[in-house]
């Protein structure tokens, strides 16, 4: 009997085209998937995925307030990229924006009745060092006792929240605000300037789109950014040219730490406008998807940044016109790395249908370079 | 009565063939050779034998049976043994629960049994092995013998041994060779898989020959010459061999002094006091089985390791404790032994990865990279290196090992050495790219630059190093010119017998190796 | 301290242990196969949510157990399709797994949040029970407690001293050659990948139904991720993984302990403690790195496909 089996063959080179292409094919599955989801508790699949991923952006308002997603995302992102393109997987972006914002709220609450152009600066700046320390914390604890990153940066991450907790349930917490666990508002000499009157959306963008582009310089046309590049894809060539690894790590780690720092002390001092336990709704954690999707390159995370705030949007007005819980936000970002990681795949395997021979049935092949 | 009978075996891989239609015949108790050049498709062949491979057509008689192998424990079930080059032995367990792990549950029920199995078969065959002692203490020698002992509790019919002597000294090669006689004896039929010709015609009845995997011819190797075998193994248009002069250098370039090291690697072989140099415009080499020491030692005059300064020396300047970048600016070029992922990055491009050592010359300015530069680089390496590749932005990884190493050799060339570590500078590379890097070595060689070689393979050792010595267990042997050092002398180094010996009882000694030469 | 306050927080110090004792076990054999998974946390968020959702919709909270345990069954069947099949890098797919899981199991719970249900009872040990303080700290826990005690040892067992044990240890070894010899890595590693996803559901369950009798998103609280550092402390050895998660179960109640002495202390600043904990635990492995190196299964976290 002849039929034809699927099989996987490795790819002698990896495709370029399937890494372009896997994101969107992730995205369509993800979708599909959604209608499905969708459909199963009962709504009009096409009209629930209308609401989620169209009607939030039908007016200047829904893109101004994706625009001021994207800002903190995007900062997260960029820096986040820097670290996983040299393999230093650190998940601890969440705790640096954290500490951010709490660093910088913290100053902006000490320098509450000063007035001048300076103060706003000095909050951005001590809110980024305070990131900057974070990570400096788990850089130390990588490069100086070898104790593995992901673990560290995550437990990190607790420790920021159970920091932001304290204070704003403690020293921090509004003496006039009805023992709610949030500081004082900020003042107008704290608070980042918006674009646009009457709508949220503020200069933090512009430094989100520096940053990208700088990090994009970084990466392609620097010695530095090669360097980041060889380290995360192979330790031991790294070694061999003479980078240093260790320098490398505490670079790519400060920096990504200042800028998720930068970006908790902007939404500080811009959408939220005081400290709450809720400042970061998961940014750092959200801009981890948004590294992978946007394929570590400027262009693409800048891409995926919209699309991962607009499923933030997504939740909130589905949770307001369909009445499904908000928490579908991270249901299908979820859905959407998985998706991503299995069409992966295709980047450096290509999927065959070969007849199956008499004698042999074939399973999966794979490539060797059939050496002798 | 034949044991195993291959017909029409082919097996296709995307963009090449590894087998087509190959016929081999081995009968009982015969010791039968499958000789060719790396990628002629040897091992593939064995593979399909043991079952971890499926042919895509042709039939397998075992015994004169049509049989599918379903796997490698069908294979044992059948009483194929196999001994593979690279072995398939697991560190962190002892002997015998390694050995016990490839048995069938039955018979591996009573591990202290199962010892005394092993302490039988390995005195019966002489082949001395501890079942308690943890596979990584074990030297690659006694390696092999666990792999062997493995095979040979099952009531082989058939053993495959795959280039078994390339990781052995001359001396363990002759005892390897006499239980291979024993067993023959006994009527344990065998295949040998080897590009070693001398071997080949000391030990096997017959040899098939395999070339672009397809059948080249057969012999009876003892009935033929060396340059005839040769000959059915890589065709009418490469050159055999080259003979290459002697050089005798000038001063030296690299000095090395009393040098001992122990790195953190609970698995690395710590270095006794190790001296010798390497002069300007000479190559010396050392020999040595894998694991004595090499890699520490390559480690440490590289820069990846670092230790007192005044161990290591460039040109009379200390650097042992300087970084493997500031060594290369100094003048040092490295080719290591693993090609991917070590001397090129697997994914990148070979523009990339020509940046990759040349990043301190002009192909960067002030941190800024220089991409016309760049490509310019590779394309020279490509071309002056005659590398086959798609172009400069094909990814390292989808070149050929012959093709790889020739652009890595190139790169370092290329950037003007004045001292070049190679290790294992054709391990594993088709011969039209191995007499071009050894070429390309005698051709720096000559313009002055100190080359040191580090290989497993004598061979090449004696073809191209003008002084050669033995690494064994981290202790270096004595330094002599490579003419005056006999084959049998080399033996005894590497097994660590460092002491002076009289060259001509040796020569008369001398094994079945004793005229090793010609094409390796 | 009265000897009372002493036998509390001994009892407490179990029962906050047993969830790391069950995720850690759970991801010891698998990475002891040679898998790293990454996705504790979203297997133990899924197995708390349908546990309890099992428990209130049965209204028995065994099937919430068997529930918990097949959804962190299932959670894993995912991971390895991708991590094993798929051979895709474990540090990502694990990592995508805990987010999916967080996000997931927030969704499937939306609607449970605030409910109660009457969870598992402590089940007394006869006669042992009886021993004063010992057996109010030992013997008096509900039998998942105790389900955690003989996984312990049939895993100490397992690769102490059978086949299977070192068929396991050997995959993750080397897989090439376990294959060479006839080991079907994919069998292995997708069997070890289902008992730490079993495992971890089963501790999702247990936070979820009988330690605290509720649902709340990323109850967890990071628990998967400690229990991953863990079993780096134990050097993948069983019975230091129970030493260790006993260790930092005390360090979880270290509310209870200052309480109990009198000290009044913000609950967020105690709460950091498990989470520093660990730090200093990994700092701590540092220092015996070589040590760390030698139990390390050689092929961890390498991706193996079969050529065939």
């Amino acid at each position: 009997m002849m039929f034809n089996r699927i099989a996987l063959e490795k790819r002698s080179s990896d495709s370029k085209t399937m890494s372009y292409l896997s994101p969107v094919l992730a995205i369509l599955l993800t979708l599909i998937s959604g209608g499905l989801l969708f459909a199963s508790l009962g709504q009009d699949p096409f009209h629930a995925l209308h609401t989620f991923f169209v009607a939030p952006l039908s007016d200047l308002y829904g893109w101004t307030e994706l625009g001021t997603k994207v800002a903190p995302l995007l900062l997260c992102a960029m820096g986040l990229t820097l670290c996983f393109r040299a393999k230093i997987w650190n998940i601890g972006a969440e705790g640096q924006f954290i500490l951010g914002g709490l660093g910088g709220g913290y100053i902006a609450l000490e320098l509450l009745d000063v007035e001048g152009l300076w103060v706003l600066p000095c909050v951005l700046i001590f809110g980024a060092l305070c990131g900057m320390f974070w990570a400096a914390l788990a850089a130390l604890l990588k490069t100086r006792f070898g104790a593995n990153e992901i673990l560290t940066t995550i437990m990190l991450n607790y420790i920021a929240l159970n920091w932001l907790l304290y204070g704003v349930h403690g020293p921090l917490k509004d003496p006039e605000g009805f023992n709610f666990p949030e500081s004082a508002m900020l003042s107008e000499f704290t608070t980042l300037p918006v674009i646009f009157d009457d709508y949220r959306l503020n200069i933090s963008i512009y430094f989100a789109l520096f940053a990208a582009a700088v990090i994009w310089a970084l990466m392609s046309k620097t010695l530095i950014g090669f360097q980041i590049s060889v380290m995360g894809e192979d330790k031991a060539a790294a070694r061999f040219a003479g980078f240093k690894e260790t320098r490398l790590t505490w670079f790519v780690l400060l920096t990504c730490g200042a800028l998720a720092g930068l970006a908790g002390v902007s939404e500080v001092t811009g959408p939220v406008g005081q400290l709450t336990p809720y400042i970061s709704s998961g940014y750092g954690y959200t801009a981890i998807i948004i590294v992978f999707l946007g394929r570590m390159h400027p262009v693409g995370i800048v891409l995926a940044s919209m699309l991962l705030a607009l499923t933030y949007m997504g939740g909130e007005m589905a949770q307001m016109d369909l009445s499904l819980p908000k928490s579908l936000t991270g249901l299908f970002q979820g859905m959407l790395l998985f998706y991503l990681l299995a069409c992966d795949l295709l980047i450096s395997y290509r999927i065959v249908r070969k007849p199956a021979s008499k004698n042999h049935s074939q399973s999966a092949t794979q490539n060797i370079n059939a050496q002798a | 009565m034949k044991r195993i009978e291959l017909k029409e075996i082919t097996k296709r891989y995307p963009g090449c063939v590894a087998n087509q239609s190959v016929e081999l015949s081995v009968s009982a108790g015969e010791i039968h050779a499958l000789l060719g050049e790396n990628g002629a498709g040897k091992s593939t062949l064995m593979k399909i034998i043991y079952g971890v491979v499926k042919p895509d057509e042709g039939e397998m008689l075992w015994e004169n049976q049509s049989i599918e192998v379903k796997g490698p424990a069908h294979a044992r079930e059948l009483g194929i043994g196999m001994v593979f080059q690279h072995f398939s032995l697991f560190e962190t367990l002892t002997v015998a629960e390694n050995i016990a792990l490839s048995l069938p549950k039955a018979e591996a029920k009573s591990l202290d049994a199962l010892k005394k199995r092993i302490s039988d078969v390995s005195k019966r065959y002489g082949m001395q092995l501890d079942p308690n002692r943890y596979v990584h203490t074990l030297s690659i020698g006694e390696q092999q013998r666990v792999e062997i002992v493995r095979c040979l509790l099952q009531d082989v019919k058939l053993l495959i041994l795959d280039e078994p002597t390339s990781v052995l000294t001359p001396q363990e090669v002759e005892t390897l060779f006499k239980t291979l006689h024993q067993l023959s004896d006994e009527g344990c039929s065998i295949l040998f898989i080897s590009h070693k010709l001398d071997e080949v015609r000391a030990l096997c009845d017959n040899a098939t020959i395999l070339r672009g995997g397809k059948v080249s011819g057969h012999c009876i190797p003892k009935d033929t010459t060396t340059d005839e075998i040769a000959r059915l193994m890589v065709g009418d248009d490469t050159p055999l061999s080259e003979d290459y002069k002697k050089a005798t250098g000038g001063e030296p370039y690299l000095t090395i002094t009393n040098l001992s090291y122990k790195s953190e690697d609970p698995f690395a072989t710590p270095l006794k006091d190790i001296s010798f140099d390497v002069k300007a415009g000479e190559i010396l080499g050392i020999a040595g089985v894998a694991g004595n020491g090499q890699e520490e030692l390559l480690n440490l005059i590289s820069g990846e390791e670092t230790t007192t300064a005044s161990c290591v020396k460039f040109a009379k300047k200390a650097v042992a404790n300087l970084t493997p970048e500031k060594r290369r600016i100094l003048g040092l070029g490295f080719v290591p032994e693993e090609r991917l992922g070590r001397g090129a990055v697997p994914d990148m491009s070979l523009e990339e990865n020509a940046l990759l050592t040349g990043y301190q010359g002009e192909l960067t300015n002030k941190g800024w990279i220089n991409t016309t530069k760049v490509k310019a680089f590779a394309k020279q390496i490509i071309e002056q290196f005659n590398v086959k590749t798609a172009g400069s932005l094909a990814q390292a990884k989808s070149l050929s090992g012959g093709n790889l190493q020739k652009y890595i050799i190139g790169r370092e060339i290329l950037q003007n050495p004045k001292l070049l570590v190679c290790s294992h500078p054709t391990w594993g590379v088709d011969i039209g790219a191995a007499i071009l890097i050894r070429h390309a070595l005698i051709e720096l060689r000559d313009q002055g630059a100190a080359i040191l070689v580090v290989s497993e393979d004598i061979d090449e050792l004696y073809a191209i190093s003008d002084r050669v010595c033995a690494i064994c267990d981290g202790e270096l042997s004595p330094v002599a010119p490579t003419n005056e050092v006999t084959i049998n002398q080399l033996g005894k180094w590497m097994a660590g017998d460092f002491s002076p010996s009289d060259t001509h009882s040796d020569t008369a000694s001398a094994g079945p190796l004793a005229n090793v030469g010609g094409l390796s | 301290m009265d000897i009372e306050l002493i036998t509390n927080i001994l009892f407490a110090t179990i029962r906050t242990g047993t969830p790391l004792i069950l995720i850690a076990l759970g991801e010891m054999v698998c990475e002891k196969s040679g898998v790293l998974n990454l996705g504790q946390e979203g297997m133990v968020l899924m197995g708390a949510v349908l546990g309890f959702i099992a428990s209130v919709v049965t209204g028995h909270a065994g099937f919430g157990i068997l529930a918990a345990i097949f959804a962190g069954m299932l959670m894993s069947v995912l991971f390895g399709f991708l991590a094993i099949s798929l051979v895709s890098n474990q540090v990502a797919t694990g990592l995508a797994l805990t987010i999916f899981g967080i996000g997931l199991s927030a969704f499937l719970g939306a609607g449970y949040v605030g409910m109660a249900i009457d969870g598992i009872t402590a089940w007394e040990i006869p006669y042992l029970s009886d021993i004063p303080i010992i057996g109010k700290i030992l013997f008096s826990h509900d039998p998942l407690v105790y389900l955690s005690w003989g996984i312990f040892g049939l895993l100490f067992w397992c690769f102490k001293s059978t086949r299977l044990g070192l068929t396991i240890r050997a995959v993750g070894e080397n897989p090439e050659a376990a294959n060479a010899i006839g080991i079907s890595v994919m069998k292995v590693r997708y069997g070890a990948v289902l008992f730490g996803g079993a495992m971890a559901g089963l501790a999702g369950g247990y936070l979820s139904i009988a330690y605290t009798p509720m649902w709340s998103e990323g109850m967890s609280a990071g628990r998967g991720w400690i229990a991953l550092a863990l079993v780096v402390f134990a050097s993948w050895k069983a019975e230091r993984i129970l030493l260790g998660a006993y260790l930092f179960g005390a360090a979880s109640i270290m509310h209870l302990v200052l309480q109990g002495l009198g000290f009044e202390a913000s609950p967020n600043l105690l709460a950091m403690l498990p989470y520093a904990a660990t730090i200093i635990v990994l700092v701590v492995l540092a220092s015996d790195a070589v040590k760390t190196k030698l139990s390390t299964p050689l092929a961890l976290g390498q991706p193996y496909r079969p050529q065939v």
